[in-house]
């Protein structure tokens, strides 16, 4: 899952600033931007715009990032899962997170960065994530509700990113969302069947859903209004739908959902507005968004510790297979000799 | 017909305990490639359980179910190697802490593997025809564990002068526990006479050459076993098995009457 879709800069600081306009060479910058007019594609061998390429390589990474965080919240339930069903479509999942997170590096890679220069960036606190793994998964409904809102919020995301001026970040994304929409429906039909459940069971999913649905509207990011670098992105491609938009689009998604499900929306504000032909809903919380998206979440620290552990204690394990494979092409070069 | 099911049961649990360990690397393993490879080897092992424990609750019938054979037996009840229930790290007492190691992972996953790459096989000729089935299935999986784990304790021994040490530690700590794999046991007695099951005997050799040819293109010393064997598919169990199962079955347990 889950780019933000908006661009946070990594750091210090995280509110969204005005990117420089560019001083390229204007030749190729027309061609560029004729490329971009004509809705055509830019490949890692095309020529573009040094903004863009630093944009494209701190969004992806970012998603990538989110990806490997996001295993977290969700793979604390693996063990504990409640049918061997279900622990296997977890495993499933939290493997298919890991995967999009590889395919996600590798189409960084494509810019001109390396897998470990990004990884530094997420392990020395630089680099961002999804803010939404900041929080705690407490029950066992926050992964049937993490599938469903959180997968589902993603998907709104990430749909038009499938149309991405960027060619591997575009593609990447393609094989990523049909993966996400499974993922979305087994959250939805996990939460379903524990709603035929005991009454601990429906209170567990309306808890879960109390805690997560404020969360999910503002992984949408911060209103357009507020949004400076929106319409770079637009311009470029990378961008297609605003935040509001895309909030609008899933709050009116999901209102239906949840009253299939049995659950309420925790909005006093949310209602059907004729005139608008759409939902409104109640003020987001931003102050604690940007709390949480600046380090000071309920588990900011415990994500970030977790995945430099895995890294640090994985080191012996990466020495010891690039060691191995030195080993191999001496002993061949020696056969050869 | 009790035969059959006791031995189900031991093939089951095995891989259940297995998959259950091998999933506590979701997450954490020591670059994605693996964390990916190990959640892929955990999913195989839980899809076998299923498959086995579903199995034994047409057999037994009632409502005995593959969620009711995993969540609502104790340790005493399960018949799976006591290998295959150890934490990722060193000998160390029931409830005590430490990081997981991925050397004593990868061993016990090749440790393990060798042995049913083996016996699915074998068991592709079962009596019993859903029995082969399964085993049909889990051999083409089994062979990419055997895969995936012997590279890897090749990597590790013959890789750097840490991860050898820690290869070799990993050998020394839980070779002796495949005594076990060589140890009568009633269940297997009778599965073996039934014509369902096979005698781990005839597949010793196999095992051995299969172990020491790894050992040697890895640089590891294969340690001499003597004393203790293990009777975990006796039902008699490590401390460690007791927490395995508290933690895995503590949410089925909370709600015996939910619908999950
Ligand atoms: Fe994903
Ligand atoms: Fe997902």
């Amino acid at each position: 899952m889950y780019t933000q879709s908006f661009n946070v800069p990594d750091s210090p600081g995280g509110k969204p600033v005005p990117l420089a306009p560019s001083l390229e060479d204007p030749v190729l910058q027309a061609a560029f931007d004729a490329r971009i007019d004509a809705d055509g594609r830019i490949e890692p061998q095309d020529w573009m715009p040094e903004a863009y390429r630093k944009t494209l390589i701190r969004q992806i990474s970012q998603h990538a990032h989110s990806e490997i965080v996001g295993m977290l919240p969700e793979g604390n339930w693996i063990s504990r899962a409640p049918s061997l069903k279900r622990k296997a479509i977890l495993i499933a999942k939290v493997q298919d997170e890991g995967g999009h997170g590889l395919y996600l590096y590798s189409a960084a890679e494509t810019l001109g960065t390396s897998r470990d220069q990004m990884l530094e960036g997420l392990h020395s606190g630089r680099a961002k994530y999804s803010s939404i793994f900041n929080y705690p998964t407490l029950t066992w409904a926050d992964v049937g509700v993490i599938g469903w809102l959180v997968d589902g919020a993603a998907i709104m995301n990430q749909i038009p990113l499938c149309r991405c001026s960027y060619g591997p970040y575009a593609r990447a994304m393609v094989r990523v969302c049909k993966e996400e929409s499974f993922h979305q429906r087994q959250g939805y039909e996990a939460l379903l069947e524990m709603m035929t459940g005991t009454e601990e069971q429906k209170a567990m999913v309306q808890d879960a859903v109390n805690r997560w649905w404020w969360k999910c509207l503002a992984m949408f990011g911060p209103p357009d209004a507020d949004s400076p670098n929106s319409a770079q992105g637009m311009r470029w491609g990378i961008k297609r739908v605003s935040n509001d938009e895309l909030r609008q689009k899933f709050v009116d998604a999901t209102v239906p959902q949840a009253k299939v499900l049995g659950v309420t929306l925790p909005d006093r504000d949310l209602k059907w507005n004729e005139e608008r032909q759409h939902h409104d809903y109640g003020a987001i919380d931003w102050d604690e968004f940007w709390a949480t998206v600046n380090g000071n979440g309920p588990c900011n620290k415990e994500r970030l510790a977790t995945r430099v552990k895995a890294h640090n204690e994985g080191q012996w394990v990466r020495d010891a297979a690039l060691a191995h494979a030195r080993k191999q092409q001496e002993r061949k070069m020696k056969e050869a000799a | 017909m009790r035969a059959a099911i006791d031995y189900l049961l031991h093939l089951a649990d095995n891989a259940l305990v297995l998959g259950q360990r091998n999933a506590e690397w979701c997450g954490h393993g020591p670059i994605l490639e693996e964390d990916i490879a190990l959640s892929n080897v955990s999913l195989d092992l839980i899809g076998q359980a299923r498959l086995l424990y579903q199995l034994v609750a047409r057999l037994k019938g009632g409502n005995t179910s593959e969620d009711k054979l995993a969540y609502f037996r104790d340790a005493h009840q399960f018949r799976n190697y006591t290998l295959l229930e150890l934490p990722h790290h060193g000998p160390l007492s029931g409830y005590a802490h430490s990081s997981m190691d991925y050397g004593t992972t990868i061993v016990r996953n090749f440790l393990y593997s060798a042995l049913m790459a083996l016996l699915w096989e074998a068991l592709e000729k079962s009596a019993d025809a859903e029995l082969a089935a399964i085993a049909a299935k889990s051999l083409k999986e089994v062979r990419y564990h055997l895969r995936h784990s012997r590279d890897w304790l090749v990597r590790l021994g013959d890789g750097t002068d840490e991860s050898h040490a820690r290869a070799q530690a990993a050998v020394d700590h839980l070779f002796p526990y495949t005594a076990e794999f060589w140890a009568d046991s009633p269940a297997e007695e009778a599965a073996i006479k039934a014509g369902v099951g096979v005698d781990l005997q005839t597949l010793k050799a196999d095992w051995n050459a299969i172990v020491d040819a790894a050992f040697a293109e890895a640089t590891l010393q294969r340690p001499t076993v003597a004393g203790y064997v293990p009777e975990g598919k006796l039902g008699r169990h490590s401390e460690h098995l007791g927490f395995l199962l508290a933690e895995m079955q503590s949410l089925a347990r909370a709600h015996p009457n939910g619908n999950w």
